[in-house]
């Protein structure tokens, strides 16, 4: 029984996750056009969006390879199913005796190599300073993501996402000052992974001052639709594991019946939109920093998350 | 004091701390006083919830002072001086921002591994706080030695005080808490005017003619 | 039938040695061919016979042959350990023997050296006492040496083999003396020295001589500087086998004299400096290896990285036997063999086919290959797979070790004090940052040697390999998706090296789908996770399908605007594109002039000016700079003494070698009294 409704669970989370995907994009830019006094577009604009691209034919270079072709599919797909790992209503998903940090961390660096290779095949400039940038962006994001993750694993003895935010759930590590290091790093490892403001701009139409963008510069058609769904995949899954870890409250436990679902549903659309809403103010007031300004940032949340562990090694009382 | 009141109090130590943090990161004069008042702001808010939880009325007093102003006061006099004195906005470090976030890290070990030892018989959470408070003051030093402009080792030397400060709130019953927030109150004053005096004895220094030479690319 | 494993092995040993012999007596024709057919069939045999020893348990056993020095026969084992090493090599082995037999007249002068390295590398594996250990390691350090100088009319290939020749002395000296001071009562036999564990700062001292001679050879910071130049320098099969297995065999002596020899009985803070080399290593590492413009020597420089994350496992391992947390050592130990295992397939493999596509573009320089994924189109899946398990990225055989090596580090903190416990949170920041500098580093390599437009007529001409290279890159890269799909399965089969060295039971972390850090916790599950990304990949396959319109037009790159090509340039103008340097731009401004001293010159010609504008740029190994330059020059201050000496007059001469004896005997009567 209890099997039967985790994998009914993990449907449901994922048509959710595809579904509000979008329209969290669209939110958020509805949002920020509110915010700077311009009407901005409906809601479900990107959603349009992608149904317009997917009925448009690529066009390839006539220099791509099959890795070009395949790409996109690939990174949507290593994204997607880091989007099964990390639970948004309910604990106890079929997935979730695999749901392991440092594997979610794994999947969405795959899909970000995928990307990178991808920007490299037609041998333009933008495609590779896309990719060389947003390397270099990784290679800071690593280290605090697993500082972060290093500090969960001491507090809940394991580094599986489903059995962290159970134990978090019951409130019983009360307010810590690690948590709240911990939270400032993956806040601003968050905005690094999904390319918002300030370290780089998702709508903007300068290429010298885009990564993200000037990496997936050649896409059209279909593929880019894929790129698009999967970068605002990506975007929720960054949000909903914040969510899962600093905010549990509210979540279905593990074989609750489907009824804690919906306070579960209406949790997490709470917390997502409180989180949103968040990065839409923060976005309208920062500027865009310089490319070699991003380090230092990372650097920041690295000592952060740093600061998270060794507090929790005195608080702990190892010493 | 209940787990909650000791978490909560323990949450703004470590807000305190981050915004020493925050303060080495800056670059711009404006956002360095303004984080200073932030600084200064979830001190107020660190004292006064101390007062509560320990029943301690004259922290509230504390709290008044701190939020009156080093978060209100102080910082609005600051950035009318640097607008009146069309001050340079931007921050001279002596030492890159990335170096000494990181050797605040450091300084953060270093407190603990100070505190820690010598305060073995105090319940775990003040350790930590006093371990806290000493990270702040050690952070507002190191700001004071490598950031160049007069306002900013001011600064620096404010931050420091704060640290003092939430020392002093942190540990239940601890007396001249208010006393020693007014008296340092008076020191600060002096510092900062202090300092202004300087300023203005600077730029009338500076207003050589050789310095002049530069602008038009004359001879060096 | 289990006592069988050993001499079988012995005799693989002798066969490999006879056949050194015959190849270089054979006629110039096929000596290249007989060496690599004869190595394919010891190195087949080798795997079956060492997986079986595995399989069936892997009890010690022992073997005394009376060749040797005087009064001193020959000790034979085959325990649990050298299993596990003897597998891993044994399949580096028939790879790269595979491969050689696509030789191209190249490596017919060296080609007797080939068997006698993998002799060298198996007698080192199998020796029971401190002769026989230094034997084999010198065997290989010589066999080595030679292959690398296999193309030794460069210039480059010469002062590679030189400084690499120059280090391996170093560290011979220095295991020489670790052996030594190990010795019981002159008796260099594993069995008697293990019966007396050193103490104090005998101990400490066999662990310094131990981690410079074996570390040099393994690629320990710092004295990995070597390293680099002489896998390039070598052919694509020797760098394969010095990468794959060569260092791991290094590894192997480091683990046998630690763990095995000192015994368990050594302080914790013997896990620190493993550590601490360890993680700078393997940050030095995936720099260099972004930084490179030659493609076996960023595969090389990421070798660096990768030994270095294998060492701070096995420096998690030794701390946490020392504090008798058996699972935290089994956990580390068994994390570091699988990386290790992992590592030797995946980085063979890319060895071969960066040799492979020397042969066919002509070329190993990053700016002068590109779009060969069109051309060498199989060679360019198994790199794929290939650089992909050096990335670390699930769910491949990297992933699962650095996981494991991850999870070791997380839960190590409980092993000592606060200062131990920040040592590991900064070693965890800088596997994170080697794992994703590495991860940098392979698309590089691969966006611009692989993907992209080729920048030379001989790169545009390129074509896959022969059908022996291709079927040594296939049979590795179905090795490494095997364990990293069965990450368990491979723990399993290592679970006696696992046991032997750390003492815990079999298979306490390892279950055919789930490898975890405690029992009774969830884990990684590869094979589940390849499922999810399989299912993922299908649904997206089929909504491809189902709701988008299919086909695809081709035209020119957009790349902004800018105009198509001109006729001249089918392939567009190849200077255009980012290439290696352009790729390391960020990371070398923002690690690489303080970690690596890089420095950029740019030389831009004025307008009117017809000379092309150039970048240069120059990387220093802090190593190299800090360690190797003074050296340097404290030799040839020594050399400078020296000299003088020759001058002496006789009664000076006789002076200082009666101060010599004087000093010998003081020592000696200080020994005496300690």
């Amino acid at each position: 029984m209890n099997a039967a409704f985790g994998f009914l669970a993990l449907v449901l989370h994922l048509g959710l996750m595809l579904a509000a995907a979008p329209i969290l994009i669209g939110a958020i830019r509805k949002l920020k056009a509110r915010l700077l006094a311009r009407t901005g577009p409906p809601i479900i604009q990107p959603w349009r969006d992608l149904a317009k691209l997917a009925q448009k034919q690529p066009v390839l270079a006539e220099n791509a390879s099959w890795l070009f072709s395949a790409a996109p599919a690939a990174a949507f797909a290593a994204t997607l199913a880091a989007a099964a790992l990390v639970p948004s209503f309910a604990l106890g998903m079929t997935t979730a005796p695999a749901s392991d940090l440092l594997v979610i961390g794994g999947l969405l660096a795959l899909a970000r190599v995928i990307l990178a290779l991808a920007g490299m095949d037609v041998g333009t400039a933008f495609g590779g300073i896309g990719s060389s940038r947003e390397m270099m962006y990784a290679s800071f994001a690593e280290p605090a993501l697993v500082l972060v993750i290093f500090t969960l694993a001491l507090l809940a003895g394991g580094t599986n996402l489903d059995a962290i935010a159970g134990l978090l759930v019951g409130g019983s590590q009360g307010l810590r000052v690690s948590l709240a290091l911990a939270l400032l790093a993956i806040l601003a490892l968050a905005l690094v992974e999904n390319g918002r403001i300030p370290i780089d701009n998702p709508a903007t139409h300068l290429e010298l001052t885009m990564v993200h963008e000037a990496m997936v510069l050649e896409y059209s058609g279909r593929h880019l639709a894929l790129i698009e769904a999967a970068a605002a995949l990506k975007l929720l899954v960054w949000l909903g594991l914040i969510a899962a870890i600093f905010a549990p409250f509210g979540i279905a436990p593990a074989g609750a019946p489907p009824v804690a679902w919906l306070i579960g549903l209406g949790a997490w659309v709470g917390k997502i939109a409180v989180l949103g809403v968040a990065l839409s103010a923060f976005e309208t007031s920062i500027a865009k920093m310089r490319v070699f300004r991003v380090p230092e940032f990372l650097g920041i949340a690295i000592l952060f998350a740093m600061l998270a562990v060794v507090f929790l090694f005195v608080s702990q009382g190892f010493a | 004091m209940g787990h909650l009141a000791y978490d909560a109090a323990h949450l703004f130590g470590g807000a305190v701390l981050a915004l020493s943090f925050v303060l080495l990161y800056q670059r711009r004069l404006t956002a360095v006083i303004n984080a200073y008042a932030l600084q200064a702001l979830v001190l107020a808010i660190a004292a006064a919830w101390q007062g509560w939880a320990q029943g301690a009325p004259h922290l509230f007093l504390t709290a008044a002072i701190t939020l009156g102003v080093k978060a209100i006061a102080i910082p609005l006099g600051m950035h009318s001086f640097v607008r009146r004195l069309g001050m340079n906005r931007a921050v001279e470090s002596a030492l890159g921002v990335f170096p000494s976030m990181a050797l605040g890290v450091g300084l953060v070990a270093l407190s603990i591994m100070v505190v820690l030892p010598v305060t073995a018989q105090s319940h775990m959470l003040t350790r930590e706080d006093l371990a806290l408070a000493l990270s702040v003051v050690l952070m507002g030093m190191l700001m004071m030695i490598s950031r160049r402009t007069a306002l900013t080792q001011v600064i620096g030397f404010m931050s420091m005080e704060n640290g003092l400060i939430l020392a002093a709130v942190s540990v239940e019953g601890m007396p001249l808490v208010v006393e020693l927030s007014v008296a340092v109150l008076v020191l600060l004053a002096f510092a900062v005017f202090g300092v202004f005096f300087f300023r203005i004895r600077d730029q009338f220094d500076s207003l050589h003619l050789d310095h002049l030479d530069r602008v038009d690319g004359g001879p060096r | 039938m289990t006592a069988l494993f050993l001499p079988a092995m012995a005799a693989l040993v002798s066969a490999l040695l006879a056949l050194a012999v015959a190849s270089a007596v054979a006629a110039d024709a096929n000596r290249a061919h007989l060496a690599a057919m004869g190595s394919l069939g010891i190195c087949g045999l080798g795997v079956i016979l060492s997986t079986g020893f595995l399989l069936t348990g892997g009890q010690a056993d022992g073997l005394t042959i009376g060749v040797g020095l005087p009064g001193m026969p020959l000790h034979l084992v085959l325990d649990g350990l050298s299993g596990a090493f003897l597998v891993l090599l044994m399949l580096a082995g028939v790879a790269a023997s595979a491969a050689a037999l696509d030789d191209h007249g190249a490596y017919r002068a060296t080609a007797p050296f080939f068997p006698a390295f993998i002799a060298g590398m198996a007698l080192t594996l199998l020796a029971g006492d401190g002769f026989a250990l230094l034997l084999g390691f010198e065997v290989m350090s010589i066999a080595s040496f030679a292959l690398v100088l296999t193309d030794h009319r460069t210039p480059e290939v010469r002062s590679a083999a030189l400084l690499y020749i120059g280090v391996a002395t170093v560290g011979a000296v220095c295991l020489v003396a670790a052996l030594g001071l190990l010795s019981f009562g002159g008796d260099f036999s594993f069995a008697v020295i293990r019966a007396h564990p050193p103490e104090g700062w005998r101990a400490t001292a066999i662990m310094v001589l131990t981690l410079i001679g074996a570390g040099s050879k393994a690629g320990l910071v710092p004295l990995h500087v070597w390293l680099p130049p002489a896998h390039a320098a070598a052919p694509g099969h020797v760098s394969a086998l010095m990468s794959g297995a060569m260092t791991k065999i290094a590894l192997y002596v480091l683990i046998r004299l630690m763990f095995d020899l000192c015994g368990p009985g050594q302080p914790i803070w013997w896990g620190a400096p493993l550590v601490i080399l360890g993680a700078v290593g393997a940050v030095l590492g995936g720099l260099r290896a972004n930084m490179e413009a030659d493609i076996k020597t960023v595969l090389a420089s990421s070798t660096v990285e990768h030994i270095g994350l294998i060492a701070v496992g096995l420096g998690v391992a030794l701390a946490a036997r020392s504090a008798d947390l058996t699972g935290l050592a089994a956990l580390a130990f068994g994390g570091a063999l699988l990386h290790a295992m992992a590592h030797a397939l995946f980085k063979s493999l890319l060895f071969l086919a960066a040799g492979a596509t020397q042969h066919a573009a002509g070329t190993r320089r990053l700016d002068r290959l590109g779009g060969l994924i069109a051309r060498m189109p199989k060679t360019t899946v198994m790199v794929l797979i290939g650089a992909a398990g050096l990335s670390a990225l699930p769910p491949t055989g990297g992933f699962a070790g650095e996981w494991s090596l991850m999870q070791a580090v997380i839960a190590a903190p409980r092993i000592g004090g606060l200062g131990w416990q920040i040592l590991m949170c900064v070693a965890a920041a800088m596997m994170a940052l080697a794992a994703a500098l590495a991860a940098s580093a392979a698309v590089r390599l691969i966006g611009v040697a692989w993907l992209g437009r080729p920048r030379s007529p001989r790169a545009a001409g390129a074509t896959d390999p022969g059908r022996p290279m291709l079927a040594a890159l296939a049979g590795l890269a179905g090795l490494s998706i095997a364990v990293g799909l069965f990450p368990g399965a491979v723990l399993g089969l290592l679970a006696p090296a696992i046991g032997f060295a750390t003492g815990a039971g079999p298979g306490a972390h390892a279950g055919a789908f789930m490898i975890a850090a405690q029992t009774d916790q969830p884990g990684y599950a590869a094979p589940a996770i390849a499922v999810v990304l399989g299912l993922a990949g299908a649904a997206v396959f089929f909504a491809i399908r189902r709701w988008t319109v299919a086909g695809e037009r081709r035209a020119p790159a957009w790349d902004c605007g800018f105009g198509a090509p001109p006729a001249w340039l089918p392939f567009g103008d190849p200077a255009t594109q980012y290439g290696g340097a352009s790729f390391a731009q960020p990371l070398r401004r923002a690690l690489g002039t303080s970690l690596m001293a890089a420095r950029e010159k740019v030389d831009m010609p004025d307008p009117g000016d017809l000379r092309p504008a150039s970048l240069t740029v120059t990387l220093a190994d802090p190593s190299a700079a800090y360690l190797f330059a003074p050296s340097g020059r404290l030799r040839d201050r020594l050399a400078e003494y020296a000299d003088r000496m020759q001058l002496l007059t006789i009664r000076s001469t006789l002076a200082v070698m009666f101060i010599a004896l004087l000093v010998f005997l003081i020592a000696i009567a200080g020994l005496q009294h300690l």
